[in-house]
C-alpha cells in the first residue's frame, strides 16, 4: 500500500485499485475546528476533480474533490457522529470515503510523502 | 460594543468608493450617489426589495462562487503579505461576496475577488503582541486582525467559562465635545441620549432619514464630552456622517491612537479588579475611568458575547503592556475575532453589514428596545414616520433567530422559502454554535412567521435545511445589574 498527496491536501492510501480518501493534516489545520462532513454514498461514481464532499469548519464551507475517477464505495460513518475526527486524525480515523479507482494511472501524477512536505513548505 | 467580526467593507473600499472607483457597495459605506438610490429605492419598497426570482438568482451564483472560492484546492492561493497560507480569507471573501450581490442597486462585481491596486493593509497597536501568542492574522476592515490562537471552539468556550481578551481596537473611538451634544445627537439616533447620566452607556442606532441603519454605536457620557464607539468597517463614513450633522462649533475627535480591549466573561471581573481595583462595583452599561502606572484607561461595563465583562479603552503604546497584565491572569486568555463572532451569534447580538444595514430598520432588525419611550413620543429622529408606523403595525420582515436541524450550518446567504419554493426572506448570520451544539443562524423571515416554534424552509447551496423559529439569546445573558 502506497499514500500520495494532491495539491488539493487530500491524501490517498492506494492499495491495488482501491483508495481511501481523506484530507491531509495540514489542511485540517488551515480549515480550524471541523463541525460538519458530508460524505458521498456508496455506488456514486465520479471523475477526478469532482465534488465528492463537503467539510464546514465553524468559520468556512469547502468542497472536498475527487482526487481521481471511480466509484465510492464506502463514506465514513463515524464522520457524521464526530465530525472533530478529521481534526484530531485527519490521516487516519478521519478519512472521508473510500473509492474503486477506474484510472490507476492518475495516482502516479500525484506527489509521495516527501514531495507534499516540500510542497507545503513552499507555501 | 460590537466588533464586526467578518466585515464586508474596508476603510480602503470607502476609500475607492469616494473615489468613485471600484465599489463592493453596502449602504454605509457605498459612494453618496449609490447610497442615494438605494435611498430611494427602499423608500418606494422598503424591505420588500427582496424580489424573490432575481434575488435567488443572483444570491446562487453568489454561493457558487464563494463555493469555488472556498475549494480546498485554492487554500493554497491564499496567502497573507507574510507569505503565509490563510485558510480563512477565502472565507471573508465568501461572506462579503454573497450580500453584495442581493443588494439591489449594487454594480456587478468581477468574479475575482483580489484586488490589483490593493492599498496597504494596517497594523494595530498589538499586531507584534499577537503574533507572539500564537495568533493566526488575517485582514479585516483594512487591518491586520487575529482570528484565532488556539482554536475557536476552544476560545469560544474559554470566554462562556473564564474570560477571554479580546483586541478590537478596529473599532472607532470618537470624543464629542461641545454645548448641547445630546440634543445634537438625538436628531441623528432615536435613543433618549439627553437623559444618560454621566458614566452610563446607550447602545443606539445612527439612521438614515428613511429609518435605515447606517451604524449601530455605543453612547457614553463622558461628563462634559460623549464617548462613542462604533463599527471598524463603517467608522469613516460614521465620521463624515457626523461631521456633516452636528454643528461646526462641536469638536469631533477620532481617537485613533488609542487601542480598545474587551474583558469577556463570568471571570473578566475577578482578573480585571487585581489590575483595576474598583471595576467590581461597576454595573452593566456603566463606565468609569482608571489609572493604571500614571495612563488613564477609560473602563466600561458590557461587551458583544452575552457574558459579563468589561471594555478598556487605553493609548495604544501601553496596550501591550496591559495586555500582557491580563494574561497574567489565570482566568485570562487571548481570543479572535471568529470566538467573536460564534459568541455574538449565541448571545443574538447583530453584526452590522450583515444582519442590520441601511435595507433594515430597527423594528425590522427587532432592535425596538433602542427607541425610547420619549423619542417615540416626540420623534424628530431619522426616519421617524416610518419606524413608528412599523412599531404599530409591524414591519414586513423581522429579524429571528433560528435553530436549523441536523449537524450542517446554514450560513450568511442562505434563502427562506415559501411552501412554493419562492425565496421569502434570507439568513443573515449562521454558524455552529459551540455551546449548544446545533447550528444556529439569524434571518429576516415575514413577521408573520416571525413567532417562536415556527417551522421555517431554508435552501442553501441547493439543498433544502429546516430551520425553528428560536427565541433570542440562544445563551443566555450573563450581565451584572447590580453592583456588589
Amino acid at each position: 500500500m502506497a499514500r500520495y498527496f494532491t495539491k488539493d491536501h487530500e491524501w490517498l492510501d492506494v492499495d491495488g485499485d482501491t483508495a481511501t480518501v481523506g484530507i491531509t493534516s495540514y489542511a485540517q489545520e488551515q480549515l480550524g475546528d471541523i463541525v460538519f462532513v458530508e460524505t458521498p454514498e456508496a455506488g456514486k461514481s465520479v471523475s477526478q476533480g469532482d465534488d465528492a464532499a463537503v467539510v464546514e469548519s465553524v468559520k468556512a464551507a469547502s468542497d472536498v474533490y475527487a482526487p481521481a475517477s471511480g466509484t465510492v464505495s464506502e463514506g465514513n460513518a463515524a464522520l457524521a457522529d464526530d465530525p472533530a475526527l478529521v481534526n484530531t486524525d485527519p490521516e487516519g480515523e478521519g478519512w472521508f470515503f473510500k473509492m474503486t479507482l477506474s484510472d490507476a494511472g492518475q495516482v502516479s501524477a500525484m506527489m509521495d510523502e516527501a514531495a507534499y512536505k516540500d510542497y507545503v513548505a513552499g507555501l | 460594543m460590537r466588533s464586526l467580526a467578518f466585515a464586508r467593507v474596508r476603510p480602503s473600499d470607502w476609500r475607492r468608493g469616494r473615489e468613485g472607483g471600484d465599489v463592493l457597495t453596502e449602504g454605509a459605506t457605498a459612494p453618496e450617489t449609490l447610497r442615494s438610490q438605494d435611498r430611494v429605492a427602499m423608500a418606494l419598497t422598503g424591505r420588500a426589495l427582496w424580489k424573490a426570482s432575481s434575488f435567488a438568482l443572483r444570491a446562487l451564483a453568489g454561493h457558487r462562487r464563494c463555493k469555488r472560492v472556498l475549494r480546498l484546492a485554492k487554500l493554497s492561493g491564499f496567502s497573507d503579505r507574510g507569505g503565509r497560507i490563510n485558510a480563512f480569507a477565502p472565507a471573508e471573501s465568501c461572506a462579503r461576496a454573497a450580500p453584495f450581490e442581493s443588494a439591489p442597486m449594487t454594480p456587478p462585481i468581477e468574479d475575482d475577488v483580489a484586488e490589483p491596486s490593493e492599498p496597504e493593509t494596517l497594523t494595530l497597536p498589538l499586531d507584534a503582541w499577537h503574533r507572539a501568542h500564537g495568533a493566526r492574522m488575517v485582514e479585516f476592515a483594512g487591518y491586520y486582525m487575529p482570528i484565532q490562537y488556539d482554536g475557536i471552539i476552544a476560545e469560544h468556550l474559554w470566554t462562556r467559562t473564564s474570560a477571554g481578551l479580546f483586541d478590537v481596537s478596529h473599532m472607532g473611538q470618537l470624543l464629542i465635545s461641545g454645548d448641547n451634544v445630546a440634543a445634537a445627537l438625538e436628531t441623528l439616533v432615536p435613543g433618549d441620549i439627553s437623559a444618560l447620566k454621566p458614566g452610563r452607556t446607550r447602545y443606539s442606532l445612527l439612521l438614515d432619514e428613511h429609518g435605515g441603519i447606517l451604524d449601530d454605536l455605543m453612547i457614553t457620557n463622558v461628563d462634559p464630552d460623549w464617548y462613542l464607539v462604533v463599527n471598524g468597517a463603517t467608522k469613516w463614513d460614521d465620521i463624515a456622517h457626523l461631521r456633516e450633522n452636528l454643528a461646526d462649533e462641536i469638536t469631533l475627535n477620532h481617537q485613533e491612537d488609542r487601542a480598545l480591549l474587551a474583558l469577556q466573561g463570568p471571570k473578566a471581573v475577578d482578573a480585571l479588579a487585581r489590575i483595576l481595583p474598583g471595576v467590581e462595583a461597576m454595573v452593566f452599561m456603566q463606565s468609569a475611568t482608571f489609572d493604571w502606572n500614571g495612563h488613564t484607561l477609560g473602563v466600561g461595563r458590557q461587551g458583544y458575547t452575552g457574558e459579563d465583562g468589561f471594555e478598556i479603552s487605553l493609548p495604544g503604546e501601553i496596550a501591550a503592556d496591559f495586555a500582557d497584565a491580563l494574561v497574567a491572569q489565570p482566568e485570562v486568555r487571548p481570543v479572535g475575532l471568529g470566538a467573536r463572532d460564534s459568541l455574538r451569534l449565541e448571545a443574538g447580538l447583530p453584526l452590522y453589514g450583515h444582519d442590520i444595514d441601511t435595507e433594515t430598520t430597527p423594528i425590522a432588525a427587532d432592535l425596538g428596545f433602542a427607541i425610547s419611550k420619549r423619542r417615540r413620543e416626540e420623534g424628530g429622529f431619522p426616519g421617524a414616520e416610518r419606524i413608528l408606523m412599523e412599531r404599530e403595525q409591524g414591519a414586513i420582515l423581522k429579524r429571528v433567530g433560528l435553530t436549523v436541524e441536523g449537524r450542517q450550518p446554514v450560513r450568511e446567504g442562505g434563502l427562506v422559502l415559501d411552501d412554493e419554493g419562492d425565496e421569502i426572506g434570507r439568513v443573515t448570520s449562521g454558524g455552529f454554535s459551540p455551546s449548544l451544539e446545533v447550528p444556529i443562524a439569524m434571518a429576516y423571515v415575514p413577521t408573520a412567521m416571525a413567532e417562536a416554534g415556527t417551522r421555517i424552509t431554508l435552501s442553501q447551496r441547493g439543498k433544502i435545511f429546516h430551520g425553528i423559529v428560536t427565541a433570542m439569546p440562544f445563551v443566555p445573558h450573563n450581565y451584572v445589574r447590580k453592583g456588589v
